[in-house]
């Protein structure tokens, strides 16, 4: 469903992963972990297609995957079934309900987005990526200000979604009490270009550094 | 050996390092010649008096400051269909040059309006156009300045270049049709017979070439400046990642 | 692609800012020139076309950050991008929805602010043509602005300083047009470069608008 092959990628021009492989069947998870600033995000952003990869492929139907990171494009003004109605619509779908009944969101459904809590915001925020119909989920840190009864709520959802032969790959710290692989991302940081990592175009000297060119 | 090797950050460190002496040598030589054959060694015009010397400023200053933006406009295309960061660098330190000749025009214009049409200022269609040209240059050097991704920065002002060069030439013709000006036409061209006068002609190409030289000399050196730069920063990042 | 059309007037309409602001600032260019200029309807007449194309431009101005801004900082345009919508599409649909709220009310409201200004009556109709052909090109104009500067923080300033020259050649065909229709002169060359600069726009900017966007959205 999701094939990653020898991916490298970049945040802010500079390497930070490289060789990265994994791939995901239906009905399976996979849960990225690691220290802060390994590229975790970043993996994501380049999954989702947000940004290129530096090397290496990522073997997917791009109409395939729904990403959601930390904001949820949720418009405040707008009550919680204009903002589900408008992402069904754009993915072509029009049935809102099984999302509304699945994040527990029936008695809101008429309130506006702007009197909802952060952890309603959030739930609106996944309930989103149900309506998408897209079998790959790619989540960011999904769980962010949500309550434990909510992360569990959360969790059941994408349970759900994996029995239903969808897939999800997730960046988290929490566990949701899913059946789900780990993969630790520790060992995939990118090398300094003098131990065999990419090289950018600015990485390599003039041969007059040493010289004191600079000054 | 490709062209392509020389937008290689290394191949053209060494290259343009090599280059520079002679090129700025050359401007050196030839503006000297041309601006001081120009203004002490030639006749005064019959109708203009001693006011025509400042052409030798003017007229290379405006032609750089439009050529600057073409170059700009190549450079861009390079990047954005190549990705050869040189030429990105090399477009961004070409602006605040091409906005400099474009003062220059600007002010030896009307240094020279003052006393030959008795006005500073006249809105007329090539003032004008070079005003707006000006606006152009300053929108794409503060997008640079704007933008802190340096790629993304790169690729932004590209397509800002893209997209302003065709409002430039549309402005131009929108202007001639809003006033139809004092302005004289081109001081030189290819067909000899629209030509300045010989007298004129010689110094007022050497001056030309001067500013060309200028041009190059100026654009390699901050273009080095720039990819320094760089290489700074892709250390310092470096540094903060191990 | 009219879910996001629908969508964005809603959030014009509830915000209030978007729509009415605009039009309030036109008024009061129309109401502030003849304060600053003096009252003689002469010299009023003769400025007229001139202060009312730079009143819709400046109202126009006014709205344009928020054609993104906004959509990037809740994140909804890191989830269009990978959606089934074109962004190409996206991008025309919201330029022309910033049209809808702000260029389209001017060209309706400007007849009112021309009588202030003692535009005589010949101009009127020429006046609302002008606005009504010409202001699109602004709003598309505007939004590859706004997308250029959408991951610039306080980007507001410089995207003034990027749209506005290239505001030149509609704001000089657009005031020529109601110029010479208001002398009785014929608008017909004026008004065609006018029509042309806003169908290129509507046919190439999107492009380069959605370009702009996908390149401030990568920061890799």
């Amino acid at each position: 469903m999701l094939r990653v092959i020898d991916l490298a990628c970049a945040r802010g021009g500079v390497p930070v992963l490289e060789s990265v492989a994994f791939t995901l069947a239906p009905g399976e998870a996979l849960v990225l972990r690691g220290p802060n600033g390994i590229g975790k995000t970043t993996l994501l952003r380049t999954v989702a297609g947000l940004q290129v990869p530096l090397a290496g492929r990522i073997e997917a139907k791009p109409d395939r995957i729904a990403y959601a990171a930390h904001a949820d494009g949720i418009k405040a003004t707008l009550s919680v079934a204009e903002n589900l109605g408008f992402w069904a619509a754009v993915h072509g779908q029009s049935d809102i309900g099984p999302a509304v009944a699945a994040m527990n969101l029936s008695a809101l459904v008429n309130r506006p987005a702007a009197n909802l809590s952060a952890g309603q915001k959030r739930r609106l925020g996944l309930a989103r990526l149900m309506v998408t119909g897209r079998p790959v989920w790619v989540l960011d840190e999904p769980t962010v200000s949500l309550d434990l009864a909510s992360v569990a709520l959360f969790g059941r959802a994408v349970a759900a979604h994996l029995a239903g032969g969808g897939s999800a790959l997730i960046a988290t710290h929490i566990d949701l009490g899913i059946e789900a692989r780990v993969l630790d991302l520790t060992p995939f940081r990118a090398r300094p270009p003098g131990q065999g990592g990419i090289a950018t175009a600015f990485d390599g000297g003039f041969g007059d550094d040493a010289a004191g060119a600079f000054l | 050996m490709s062209l392509w090797e020389y937008a290689n950050p290394k191949k053209f460190m060494q290259t343009s390092g090599a280059v520079l002496p002679w090129v700025a040598g050359l401007a050196a030589i030839c503006l000297g010649t041309g601006l001081i054959w120009g203004f002490f060694f030639t006749p005064d015009d019959y109708r203009q008096g001693s006011t025509v010397r400042i052409i030798y400023l003017h007229v290379p200053a405006a032609m750089m400051a439009i050529n600057a933006w073409a170059m700009m406009l190549v450079a861009s295309l390079i990047w954005l269909i190549r990705r050869h960061h040189v030429s990105a660098l090399a477009a961004r330190a070409a602006a605040p040059v091409g906005l400099t000749f474009t003062l220059i025009a600007l002010a030896t214009g009307a240094l020279w309006g003052a006393p030959m049409w008795g006005t500073w200022w006249e809105w007329d269609p090539r003032l004008t156009s070079f005003l707006i040209l000006a606006l152009f240059y300053l929108g794409y050097i503060a997008l640079w300045q704007a933008v802190e991704n340096p790629d993304t920065a790169a690729d932004l002002t590209s397509i800002l270049c893209m997209v302003g060069s065709v409002f430039a030439v549309l402005s131009r013709y929108a202007v001639n049709f809003w006033n139809q000006g004092l302005h004289q036409g081109a001081s030189l061209s290819l067909d000899q017979r629209e030509n300045i006068s010989n007298v004129f002609w010689l110094p007022l190409v050497i001056s030309i070439a001067g500013f060309v030289a200028l041009f190059v000399t100026l654009v390699l050196l901050r273009t080095r400046t720039e990819i320094r730069a760089r290489r700074l920063s892709a250390l310092i990042a470096r540094e903060r990642l191990a | 692609m009219i879910a996001l059309l629908i969508r964005d007037l809603k959030l014009a309409f509830r915000s209030g800012g978007g729509f009415g602001l605009g039009l309030a600032f036109f008024l009061l260019v129309a109401v502030l020139v003849p304060l600053g200029v003096g009252p003689q309807g002469g010299t009023l007449a003769r400025i007229a076309p001139g202060i009312l194309w730079i009143g819709a431009l400046l109202a126009c101005l006014l709205s344009l950050d928020r054609i993104f801004a906004l959509d990037f900082e809740d994140g909804t345009l890191e989830i269009l991008i990978p959606s089934p919508l074109p962004l190409e599409g996206a991008v025309a649909v919201k330029a022309l929805a910033h049209w809808l709220t702000t260029g389209l009310p001017l060209a309706v409201a400007a007849p009112v602010l021309a009588v202030l200004l003692h535009l005589p009556a010949s101009g009127l109709p020429w006046l609302v043509a002008s606005l009504a052909i010409g202001t699109p090109a602004l709003s598309m104009i505007g939004a590859f602005g706004a997308a250029l500067t959408v991951g610039v923080k306080r980007g507001g300033l410089l995207l003034s300083l990027l749209v506005l020259p290239l505001y030149v050649p509609s704001l000089i065909f657009g005031a020529e047009v109601v110029r010479r229709g208001a002398e009785g002169m014929a608008v017909g060359t004026p008004l065609a470069f006018l029509a042309a600069i806003t169908l290129g726009s509507a046919a190439s900017l999107p492009f380069a608008a959605a370009a702009a966007l996908r390149m401030s959205l990568r920061q890799g």
